[in-house]
């Protein structure tokens, strides 16, 4: 991660006033709410009129009381003027009466609210609810004879009151029946919020349930139907997508599985996703997922699909490591020990120049060889001035490792069946200084006719299908077949039987034979081995590699010999190095 | 397999001995081994007489090589020294140059040794004698003919060529095929 180009540096452009200038404005409340509480309404046509009337009947009255009042007045009486009223709603009555003689302001409000029994009656009877409204409560009848009863009106007031409590709040928004004194609990405005509120809570659970389905749906992986499989060609994405669920379906099969279909129809929709994504054929794909569990198969095809770092190992005829590495650094490589396990590897992790054309390359310092190929010959360990065979050489790698740690003593029989492959060798071992050399060019199995018991130890590392290099070679994945696999394994059987009718079994130092490929199929590694059990006196000894998967004792059908758990198995994805088996047997007679 | 005859003994000797002279003896007399010349097909191989002995149990049909290839006689009845003799040519070397690693790449490609690439030389060089080019670092990269002798490369203008290539290790990549 670089620093981040400033390309338009310099050129602030300034976008208004700052975070802090920007202060939330006050609220806007909606006309509707806040309106008419202190403004009056403009009256319509029809409430003028009455109103007109409302006032005229009113002076009325109130000529009447006073004439009234001038006849008690003359009886002599002192008594407190009171209109004809409940003693609870004097003050309300008072008040209206107020407002009523300052210029009708407030008759408006009340007259709506009338909606009880306006007749003598109201004092027993009273609304049932909002929606059963008798005849006699009618606007129209409350209008008439509204003043002229004040004491029932006052009474209805409250009464009302109580109605709109009960009722739903439209008729709050419409009637503004907002009255200071007796409403004193809510507000509207706090009303509608608490109504807000619950009808937010109500939709906060309705989504909370919606979610909780849909999650579970999304687990549910759908099985697709055959129809939409034919003739929908699907994105790597989608495949990918979908082996995921296949998998998760697979892992837990019992609960997410769906009813109409079986494990194995699982099974072979991951088979063809797999195919489709990391395009190996079905066959070598169906080997793969025999030997894999689920999980590993996937890390196993994933890390098939990178390159290995590159290693090169230190030719220690010519050099030493230490003086190699300074050499190289001095060049501008970028390297590191390949690990504890071996005295001469390197990684490389960049290079400036070409490894395979620097001066030391060519003057043979090292050469270019993947980690795994160090193993065999490790295992292999061979001693000085004995008398050695790599039976498949080519291109001399892993001979030239075991020339070197005999130090150029003893014979080293170097063959290949290639002719086009030993000049490699050629080329290798005479870079590398390898002078204790035999190279030939001649069938393996046909070594014991001419050398029988001649050898200490034998190096066989065996033609194979290549499926533990499919990074270095791709073309393993479509070129394989059942018949492929068939024809390696009977040639590996026969050179290594070949192989240790080679091998000296009284040997004073060795009596050795190792076996390896660059396969994982237990058909080229576990079984053949197997069979050499069978077939010679040999038995297997532990590598002594001290990493590395024990061999399989038993893969599907077949069961292996109790000790093949000595053998070694490496894989990409575990020990990041190309797929190798390695095997060590021990050669007891020489029949 | 089989010995060489006197004439070409002779005539590999002779080659031999322009680039490291009396030394050859140390190449036939050794105190670990013998150590014999073989041929086969045309070409010489120098190997220890036990491994000579085993490889004798392979046809010569498929018998690829053995030991180390010093050349091969041409249809003429030259030798020609190959590139694979130099890990024998080298220690005993009589006349060797050193190359800047400027002019390293250029000789690995093949390229003649111009006095600008020289970095030192050997002193009393003879002209057209057998020379080994090495690295500044005592690298050895081939070998080839001395142009001028010690004294005259002194005098020599910078572009002016002081070895002839003969043979280089870039051919390890460049002529795999036919490095025997």
């Amino acid at each position: 991660m670089g620093r981040k180009a400033k390309f338009d540096e310099g050129v602030i452009v300034k976008k208004g006033p700052g975070k802090k200038a920007k202060k939330q404005k006050d609220p806007i409340f909606p006309k509707k709410l806040i309106a008419s509480d202190d403004e009056p309404k403009t009256l319509s046509s029809h409430q003028k009129k009455r109103l007109k009337k409302r006032e005229e009947k009113q002076t009325m009255l109130l000529e009447k009381r006073k004439s009234k009042q001038m006849n008690k007045g003359t009886k002599g009486t002192k008594k407190v003027i009171k209109p004809p009223l409940k003693a609870t709603n004097d003050s309300k009555y008072s008040d209206s009466e107020e407002s009523l003689n300052e210029g009708h302001v407030q008759p408006v409000k009340t007259r709506k609210k009338k909606r009880g029994f306006s007749d003598h009656n109201n004092e027993w009877l009273q609304p049932k609810k909002q929606k059963t409204v008798d005849a006699p409560s009618s606007d129209e009848a409350d209008d008439s004879d509204q003043l002229s009863e004040p004491e029932d009106n006052n009474d209805d007031t409250v009464t009302m009151e109580k109605l709109s409590d009960l009722s739903d709040s439209e008729k709050d928004q419409e009637d503004d029946n907002y009255n200071p004194d007796s409403d004193d609990d809510l507000l509207p405005i706090e009303k509608q919020n608490a109504k807000l509120k619950q009808k937010q809570l109500k939709e906060d659970q309705d989504a909370e349930a919606e979610l909780q389905l849909n999650i579970s749906n999304q687990v549910k992986f759908e099985f697709p139907s055959e129809v939409d499989e034919s003739n929908d060609p699907k994105s790597l994405q989608e495949v990918q997508q979908r082996i995921r669920e296949v998998i998760a379906v697979l892992s837990d099969f019992k609960n997410l599985r769906d009813n109409n279909h079986s494990r194995s129809d699982y099974v072979s929709l991951l088979k063809q996703d797999l195919c489709t994504y990391y395009s190996y054929n079905e066959f070598l794909m169906e080997k793969l997922m025999q030997l894999f569990q689920l999980s590993e198969l996937l890390e196993f095809l994933e890390s098939s699909e990178v390159q290995r770092p590159l290693t090169i190992r230190t030719n220690t005829l010519k050099t030493r490591r230490r003086d190699l590495a300074q050499a190289l650094i001095n060049r501008g490589v970028n390297l590191d020990p390949v690990g504890k396990w071996s005295k001469v590897g390197l990684v490389v992790y960049s290079s400036q120049v070409p490894m395979g054309a620097t001066p030391e390359y060519l003057a043979g310092h090292y050469l270019i060889q993947g980690a795994s190929s160090f193993l065999p010959v490790m295992a292999l360990a061979p001693q000085e001035n004995e008398r050695i065979l790599d039976m498949s050489a080519a291109p001399g790698g892993k001979a030239s490792h075991i020339a070197a740690i005999m130090k150029n003593t003893g014979v080293l029989f170097a063959n290949d069946l290639n002719r086009d492959r030993i000049k490699a060798v050629v080329g290798n071992f005479h870079r590398l200084g390898v002078i204790n050399s035999v190279i030939s060019c001649l069938d393996g199995r046909k070594f014991p006719e001419s050398m029988p018991v001649f050898f200490d130890r034998v190096l066989l590392d065996a033609p194979c299908t290549g499926t533990g290099v499919v990074a270095k070679d791709p073309s393993v994945k479509t070129s394989k077949d059942e018949i492929d696999i068939q024809r390696c394994y009977n040639l590996q059987r026969q050179l290594l039987l070949a192989a240790i009718d080679c091998v000296n079994a009284k040997s004073s130092t060795g009596g050795y034979i190792v076996y390896s490929t660059c396969s994982v199929l237990p058909e080229e590694n576990e079984w053949v081995i197997d069979y050499a059990l069978k077939k010679r006196n040999v038995k297997l000894v532990d590598t002594g590699l001290g990493f590395g998967t024990e061999g399989f004792l038993k893969y599907r059908h077949l069961r292996f010999h109790p000790t093949m758990n000595l053998t070694r198995r490496f894989y990409p994805h575990e020990h990041n190095m190309d797929g190798f088996f390695v095997a060590k047997l021990k050669k007891f007679s020489n029949v | 397999m089989k010995r060489l005859s006197e004439e070409r003994t002779k005539i590999l000797f002779e080659k031999l001995a322009k680039y490291i002279g009396p030394n050859i003896k140390q190449l036939i007399e050794r105190p670990d081994a013998i150590y014999c010349f073989r041929e086969q097909k045309d070409r010489v191989y120098y190997v220890s007489e036990p491994i000579l002995k085993m490889a004798t149990t392979i046809h010569p049909d498929n018998l690829i090589s053995v030991g180390t290839c010093f050349g091969k006689f041409t249809k003429s009845g030259k030798f020609k020294l190959h590139i694979t003799a130099l890990n024998y040519l080298a220690p005993y070397a009589q006349c060797k140059i050193w190359i800047k690693s400027s002019a390293e790449q250029q000789f690995l490609y093949g390229n003649n040794v111009s006095k600008a690439g020289l970095g030192r030389i050997s002193e009393n060089c003879e002209k057209y004698q057998g020379v080994v080019v090495f690295s500044m670092s005592d690298l050895p990269l081939g070998f080839g003919v001395a142009a001028r002798s010690t004294t005259e490369c002194k005098s020599a203008d910078p572009l002016a060529v002081v070895c002839f290539h003969q043979s280089d290790i870039g051919e390890y990549i460049r002529s795999e095929e036919d490095l025997l």
